[in-house]
């Protein structure tokens, strides 16, 4: 596989984590595609036979960080807006909507560990060094970030029987 | 109580999965006996189910066009592109006056513009862009088609060259000469695009075989049918392959 073909067979990855991460697929993608085209144009830096998911993940946190904070410079971001309650549906069960709604809510770097952690399954110390914080800061993250969806799912009521529809 | 005995870190990681063996098990049997506990660990545990359920299907999507062309070299920077053109359009002047010169008793109509030379300066000035390769997507393909019909004044259709590994990027309507020309990209797998350029040529050539052109760095090749004038183009497939493409394109336009 040449260095091209390993990239490209990343992008579905990145993809779904900046679909999860930015909600809109067109901006989602218009993220993917900034990371590839920075990955690119810095490519001789990066060492072949080190993880090449790793130094994509870091520059895509990179290129959101820097979207998020021009896009503040024209409007308050709403990261840490009011936690309202998304109930579920009717029937109690969780609706993909009120999922998504739930996780746009999260602060930044909340949802960015959690979805690494959940979606990429990296471990904690992947994490950490993909975001470039100490590994403390992405456990209190992840509990910070699993706790508010719990209490924006379900109010922080019982949720075992918390059901998911696909 | 629980909480004095399992740290936070160690709940995630028991969640996760990623907890040693002698550990997992003495965590499960506290979670066992706490129903608090075993409430929280549930209720995160379905938290990252329905994440991955919810984004997996993205995995499946096809991958767009535009993030396949972010990871091609950009082998073709501004300054080669104008190097190409400046070559082509000399190319063509100092033709164009060796034919007059030699032309027995030179007709008064003025001669068409080489077709393949026109369709190598296209494929040379659309092919590299990135961002904006085509005017209309192929998402559109039907609006595409009728509009470049309408403008053509004549049936154009988008060849299907799936069979030989390129699909349909998209097209665009040009200025040529005399009328407007129809032009189509498409793009392998590999990131390799080709343009088909077809234009109403001004008489009746009747049918010509396929002809071939190297302009610069782009293959062309080229061939007359009735009314209408074809140029298949590409600077990133060998001759060999652009022949082949170019009688696909042309049994499916001839069936």
């Amino acid at each position: 596989m040449t260095e091209r073909d390993q990239v490209i067979a990343l992008i579905p990855r990145l993809r779904r984590y900046a679909r999860a991460l930015v909600r809109d697929p067109g901006a989602a993608d218009d993220l993917v595609q900034d990371t590839l085209e920075r990955a690119l144009g810095k490519f001789h830096l990066w060492k072949p036979g080190t993880d090449l998911r790793a130094w994509l993940f870091t520059i895509m946190h990179n290129v959101h960080v820097n979207q998020v904070r021009r896009r503040r410079e024209f409007a308050v971001l709403d990261d840490e807006a009011p936690e309202l309650s998304v109930r579920g549906s009717q029937n109690g069960a969780l609706a993909l909507r009120d999922l998504q709604s739930a996780l746009e809510r999260l602060p930044n770097d909340q949802r960015e560990v959690l979805l690494l952690v959940v979606l990429e399954d990296m471990s904690y110390q992947e994490v950490a060094a993909s975001l470039a914080v100490p590994i403390g800061t992405v456990m209190s993250r992840l509990s910070r970030a699993r706790a508010k969806l719990r209490v924006a799912i379900d109010g922080g009521e019982s949720s075992a029987q918390l059901q998911i529809v696909k | 109580m629980s909480e004095a005995r399992i740290s936070d870190a160690e709940l995630h990681a028991w969640v996760d999965g990623r907890l040693a063996v002698a550990r997992r098990a003495e965590i499960e049997a506290e979670i066992a006996m706490d129903r608090e506990l075993a409430t929280q660990v549930a209720a995160y545990r379905a938290q990252s189910e329905a994440l991955r359920a919810a984004y997996r299907p993205v995995l499946d999507e096809p991958i767009p066009a535009r993030l396949l062309d972010a990871t091609r070299p950009q082998r073709r920077r501004p300054w080669a592109i104008a190097a190409a053109l400046a070559w082509m359009v000399l190319g063509g002047v100092a033709g164009w006056a060796v034919n007059e010169a030699t032309r027995p008793g030179a007709s008064p109509a003025r001669a068409q513009a080489p077709l393949a030379q026109r369709a190598a300066i296209a494929h040379a000035v659309y092919s590299p862009e990135v961002r904006h390769p085509v005017e209309v997507g192929a998402d559109q393909e039907a609006h595409l088609v009728a509009w470049l019909s309408k403008r053509l004044g004549a049936p154009v259709r988008a060849p299907k060259l799936e069979s030989v590994g390129f699909r349909l990027v998209g097209g665009r309507l040009l200025p040529g000469d005399p009328g407007p020309v129809a032009h189509f990209m498409y793009q392998s797998e590999k990131g390799a695009r080709v343009t088909l350029y077809m234009r109403t040529e001004g008489t009746d050539h009747g049918e010509t075989a396929f002809r071939y052109a190297d302009e610069g760095t782009v293959r062309v090749f080229y061939w007359v049918d009735r009314k209408l004038g074809y140029a298949l183009s590409s600077a990133d497939i060998s001759r060999k392959q652009l022949y082949t493409l170019a009688n696909a394109v042309y049994q499916q336009l001839n069936p």
